[in-house]
């Protein structure tokens, strides 16, 4: 029967040409509209680490003596969600969770080894050791450094795969010495690539998304080579020389749970935390936020404003393609009203008629999803043109080219019902009456 | 003409017509809500700056050495002023559209409850001539005052004066009197203001099309390694030469630095990418939109016109001319357009509510609708007039067939 149908639907198409061009062209523009913004979107609000985000969380703290929404005018939380070396050092020493990183970000100027080249900035990424551990970073080469290290102020880096590559022709270069800020650290770890997209670890630094950061530096050697951080925000006289005691904030705090629920607890901790800072005089907003990974990316609206607009927009776009294809469905299928009467005289029964134009209409949709994942396609290739940071990650993945066909069978399923239903309530004697 | 019969074939076919209006109104209300954000955007594209744009190249010096920079900047300076075709060499910390940059809460006091966030920018000396920055009140900073003002590694320079944008003097001091009165930063600095220019953009791109967009305030500075940018002025048809020549002399003078030149002009294009692809890709819509409504009204016009082929005979052998058969169907195009415009344009309100609510965007300026309205009322009558002349074609000679 299916295959009958089948064969029905193609002479019908090529009875109709034009109008079944049109209909599968509307169709595969709006798909492609549609699956091009979902993957950027997909993309932009993906979850950076799948395995270990609902355990991680990060702390934010009001170290204003404003509250957070009036201090500066379009700007509430001003402080940019990150929190003082001194907060964050204190809840880092406190060890209330399995694993905890203070994170900030500078930018490294990398001396050449070879000569005749020029120096050249990477993210430089100053934490602490859990920082691997916690975010399952793959190591290549060697490893990371310990607590000690950081109190010592050791001069020990670990670098991405991608300097390695550059710099050692991806060889395993642990040991050997790297030039940061006119500095000299020596290799401890080589990683294998990593680049979470978006960046969460270091949100208001930078750029949101890229190629990943190019060394790992100990936060206080760093520091003890006057390393800056790409943003701070501060309260009060600040001296950059000595950022830890400025009333500055420019780190993030990471912690891992080994459940997810142990963020309650950990929350009544901050609480009381900032509490005891207040009758101290240091702190004087008692609001606390525990956020988890998700839950921060969202807080800082990682994905910019316009591209969940054109996500609106294109399905926007969509809703007029299968209202269109509807239209033209329809008015194919009132055409052939004598062709229904005929098939209905001869004894076919109402829910056949249904089926071949579902059939029909499922063809269109599939044809649409072709050209529609063409159009997705070429859509991508634009955006991998624009200058945007996330540009060059835009690709189609098997599970958008799996929606793209759903979204094209749904669609044209929905577009086929109404006519579908028009067509099997056709009254065959009218019909028949005329030829 | 009569347009009760084309009622009465409206009514007949419900459902297509129906289908029909909701594409239009549909399209009409996405079409005016994109109009209406591309024209906004357009606008944000000639955002005023007034700084001799076209005359300045910028070379971003970064990774100083702090110790030596106070003797590095005025060397380095020097050089660059002895390239042929340069007319002006300063530094600063910042660029209007450049590299994000300081921001302060700035007010008239303590106690004010007006706190804007301005964009700092510190000048070297000679900064505000090669910049041409206009001066519309009080005056420049003098030779004094960039040599007492310092920063010894803080955030906010130990001198006295500041000069603000037009903007942000007409934001704190809404009277207009600002020259002479103390600007605050914090609750511990202030600053007192000499001097009101025209409206210098801020740093960054993320202020493009807000209200703050021009807070800027301009300090004096002696040599300090915050200065990264070395603003370079020259007659426009000489920058790119200026450029290379300049990049190449700092290269040799700081070899342990990283060096990056643009021209200004490069700086302002990459600031206004986002908001020129966002423009883009709505104008790309529209179009295929546009297009796509197009393609459905003439799939169903020309449906209905061979479905009528007979009805179409019949009127033509009892008088009608082939002029009456094709205004018929275009009158008939207009009422179910029509008919969709005025469904789109309650939809076109409430789209825009929805926009107003999630992405900031101003109330929907009523001009819109009638563009909106005019644009497919046109696409209907030309998508109709392919079908209809078909329809006029039609010879009486059909009325008599197969009766």
């Amino acid at each position: 029967m299916f295959f009958y149908y089948l064969q029905l639907a193609v002479r019908s198409f090529r009875r109709n040409r034009v109008l079944t061009v049109l209909m599968v062209l509307t169709l595969g523009l709006g798909i492609g509209a549609s699956i091009t913004t979902l993957t950027v979107l997909k993309l932009l609000s993906g979850d950076p680490l799948p395995t270990r985000s609902a355990r991680l969380f990060t702390p934010v703290i009001n170290p204003w003596a404003a509250d957070s929404e009036g201090a500066v005018e379009q700007m509430p939380r001003w402080w940019g969600d990150m929190m003082s070396y001194t907060d964050a050092m204190s809840l880092l020493h406190a060890r209330k969770a399995k694993r905890q990183a203070v994170t900030t970000l500078t930018k490294a100027r990398i001396a050449p080894t070879k000569p005749g080249t020029y120096p050249f900035f990477g993210g430089g990424v100053l934490t602490t050791p859990d920082f691997f551990a916690m975010f399952d970073v793959p190591f290549a080469y060697g490893g990371g450094w310990s607590a000690q290290d950081g109190e010592n102020r050791a001069r020990v880096v670990v670098i991405s795969s991608a300097l390695n590559n550059r710099l050692f022709a991806g060889r395993d270069s642990v040991g050997k010495m790297l030039r940061v800020n006119d500095h000299e650290y020596r290799i401890i770890g080589v990683l294998k690539p990593w680049a979470p997209q978006p960046r969460f670890y270091a949100l208001n630094f930078g750029d949101t998304y890229g190629d990943g950061d190019a060394v790992y530096l100990p936060l206080q050697s760093a520091r003890a080579n006057h390393m800056l951080p790409t943003n701070y925000s501060c309260w009060g006289p600040a001296n950059t020389a000595h950022m830890e005691t400025s009333p500055c904030a420019w780190v993030n705090l990471w912690v891992e749970f080994e459940h997810a629920a142990d963020a309650r607890a950990y929350k009544q901790f901050l609480k009381h935390y900032v509490q005891q800072q207040m009758a101290l005089g240091r702190l004087h907003q008692p609001r606390v936020w525990l956020y988890s990974l998700t839950g921060f990316l969202d807080r800082e609206q990682v994905v910019p404003s316009d591209l969940r607009l054109q996500t609106n927009l294109a399905f926007g776009f969509l809703l007029i393609c299968i209202v269109n294809t509807v239209g033209l469905l329809l008015a194919k299928c009132l055409w052939r009203s004598r062709e229904i009467g005929v098939r209905r005289a001869m004894g076919a029964m109402r829910r056949m008629i249904f089926a071949q134009y579902m059939v029909e209409s499922a063809i269109v949709g599939i044809t649409g999803g072709v050209l529609g994942l063409v159009f997705a396609e070429l859509g991508l290739l634009a955006i991998r043109h624009q200058p945007a940071s996330y540009a060059h990650l835009a690709h189609l993945d098997p599970s958008m080219f799996a929606a793209t066909f759903a979204v094209a069978l749904v669609a044209s399923l929905i577009a086929g019902l109404l006519p579908a239903w028009r067509a099997c309530v056709v009254v065959p004697a009218p019909q028949l009456k005329s030829i | 003409m009569d347009i009760a019969p084309i009622f009465a074939s409206l009514h007949k076919h419900r459902t297509p017509v129906a289908l029909i209006v909701l594409e239009i109104a549909l399209a009409c209300a996405v079409f005016c809500n994109a109009v209406f954000i591309i024209g906004q955007r357009v606008a944000e594209l000639g955002m005023s700056n007034a700084i001799a744009e076209s005359h300045l190249v910028v070379i971003s010096v970064n990774g100083s050495n702090p110790d030596t920079a106070r003797a590095d900047i005025p060397r380095n300076l020097a050089a660059l002023r002895g390239i042929p075709g340069v007319t002006g060499a300063a530094v600063m910390t910042s660029i209007p559209f450049g590299q994000s940059a300081g921001v302060d809460g700035v007010s008239t006091g303590p106690d004010s409850q007006v706190h804007p966030g301005a964009s700092r920018y510190m000048l070297g000396e000679g900064g505000p001539r090669v910049l041409g920055l206009r001066l519309l009140k009080g005056r420049f900073f003098g030779p004094g005052e960039y040599a007492d003002s310092t920063l010894r590694g803080g955030m906010m320079p130990n001198g006295h004066v500041v000069i603000i944008t037009q903007s942000l003097a007409q934001r704190l001091w809404p009277s207009g009197h600002a020259l002479g009165q103390q600007l605050w930063v914090g609750s511990e600095k202030h600053y007192a203001v000499i001097g009101v220019t025209a409206d210098v953009a801020r740093p960054g791109s993320s202020s493009i099309g807000r209200g703050s967009a021009h807070y800027a305030v301009f300090f004096p500075l002696a040599p300090d390694p915050a200065f990264t940018q070395y603003v370079v002025r020259s007659a426009p048809q000489n920058r790119q030469r200026v450029l290379h020549a300049a990049e190449a002399k700092l290269h040799t003078l700081a070899p342990n630095m990283v060096i990056k030149g643009q021209t200004f002009a490069q700086i302002r294009d990459q600031a206004f990418t986002a908001t020129r692809s966002m423009a883009w890709v709505l104008v790309l819509v529209c179009l295929v939109m546009l297009t796509v409504t197009a393609f459905g009204i003439v799939g169903l016009s020309s449906f209905w016109v061979r479905q009528r082929r007979r009805q179409i005979g019949i009127r033509r052998a009892i008088g009608a001319t082939r002029a009456n058969i094709l205004r018929y169907f275009q009158t008939e195009n207009f009422l179910i357009v029509s008919l969709g415009i005025a469904l789109g344009m309650v939809l076109s309100w409430g789209v825009n509510l929805y926009l107003m609510k999630h992405y900031e965007l101003p109330r929907l300026p009523w001009h819109y609708l009638p563009v909106g309205a005019l644009t497919l009322w046109l696409i209907g009558q030309l998508a109709a007039l392919g079908p209809a002349l078909h329809a006029s074609r039609v010879p009486p000679v059909v009325a008599t067939r197969s009766v």
